[in-house]
């Protein structure tokens, strides 16, 4: 078997790695500057030799580096950090009335069937998303790394769970009203 | 009994996280009786599982690179990193 070298690790699996980050980070100065960091890190970390499984490897020490990244994002607005997001009240309670029910009753929308339909409904989904707060959608897209473990992460991000699920469904909320305005 | 409020942060906290007996219930009781939620509830996992496979198809979509003077200018720096890991040890 042979060992790969970090040099491997670009050239195998750097493209994946971008795409990764790309995803979450939806930028792609961000997601270059994770994967840097990703593969120094994996570089100076002292058990990288003879990995089997280096993408997974890989790809979790990228899912720290993102968190990161998001982190140092939101230091950099020092007036909106990630649990002031949260106290903004205003944002849900526009879709319900004082007695708990709907302002605006959700409307009926087909959902995409084939491919092509698929892939529409994707190209509006992620301009909706772009019209999110960004720290809405990054969590949003973070979801799966946050089931990896909840508590640290929000942790690490200075919200608590509960303000990490508060987020998640204004997210939703706002995700499912601009589709419903542009979806047909 | 649930209010659509309630209820649809039970939707929104159900694909997150396995609901308790009791929230279970009473949101399915709920979306039974409201056409709105139950709307609403469908919905929501429909974004979730287009976002799910666009996450996971990013992956494998070879077609997106990383630009290569990034690649150049990582290569550089792990060329670096690698040499000072050495003098190190």
């Amino acid at each position: 078997m042979s060992n790969q070298t970090p040099h491997d690790w670009l050239n195998e699996h750097g493209d994946y790695l971008y795409r990764f980050a790309l995803a979450r980070l939806r930028d792609s100065h961000l997601a270059e500057d994770v994967v840097q960091e990703t593969l120094l890190a994996a570089i100076q970390s002292q058990s990288y030799e003879g990995k089997s499984a280096p993408r997974t490897w890989l790809t979790g020490i990228l899912k720290h580096k993102i968190i990161d990244s998001i982190r140092k994002q939101s230091r950099e607005m020092p007036c909106e950090d990630l649990s002031q997001t949260v106290a903004d009240e205003g944002a849900v309670d526009e879709f319900f009335n004082e007695r708990g029910h709907w302002a605006d009753r959700p409307q009926a929308w087909v959902a995409p069937e084939d491919e092509l339909e698929q892939k529409q409904f994707l190209v509006i989904l992620q301009d909706c998303m772009d019209r999110l707060p960004i720290k809405l959608s990054r969590l949003f897209l973070m979801r799966e790394i946050l089931e990896d473990d909840n508590q640290a992460i929000c942790k690490e991000l200075g919200i608590s769970p509960t303000n990490a699920w508060v987020m998640l469904y204004r997210a939703r909320m706002g995700l499912r009203k601009c589709l419903e305005l542009h979806w047909l | 009994m649930l209010t659509c409020k309630q209820a649809s942060e039970l939707v929104s906290q159900s694909l997150d996280r396995t609901l308790t007996r009791s929230e279970r219930w009473s949101l399915r009781f709920h979306l039974l009786i409201c056409v709105a939620c139950a709307r609403f509830n469908r919905q929501l996992h429909t974004i979730q599982t287009v976002i799910d496979k666009w996450l996971s198809d990013t992956g494998q979509n070879e077609h997106l690179q990383m630009p290569l003077q990034a690649k150049a200018r990582m290569s550089q720096a792990l060329e670096s990193e690698i040499a000072a890991s050495r003098h190190k040890s």
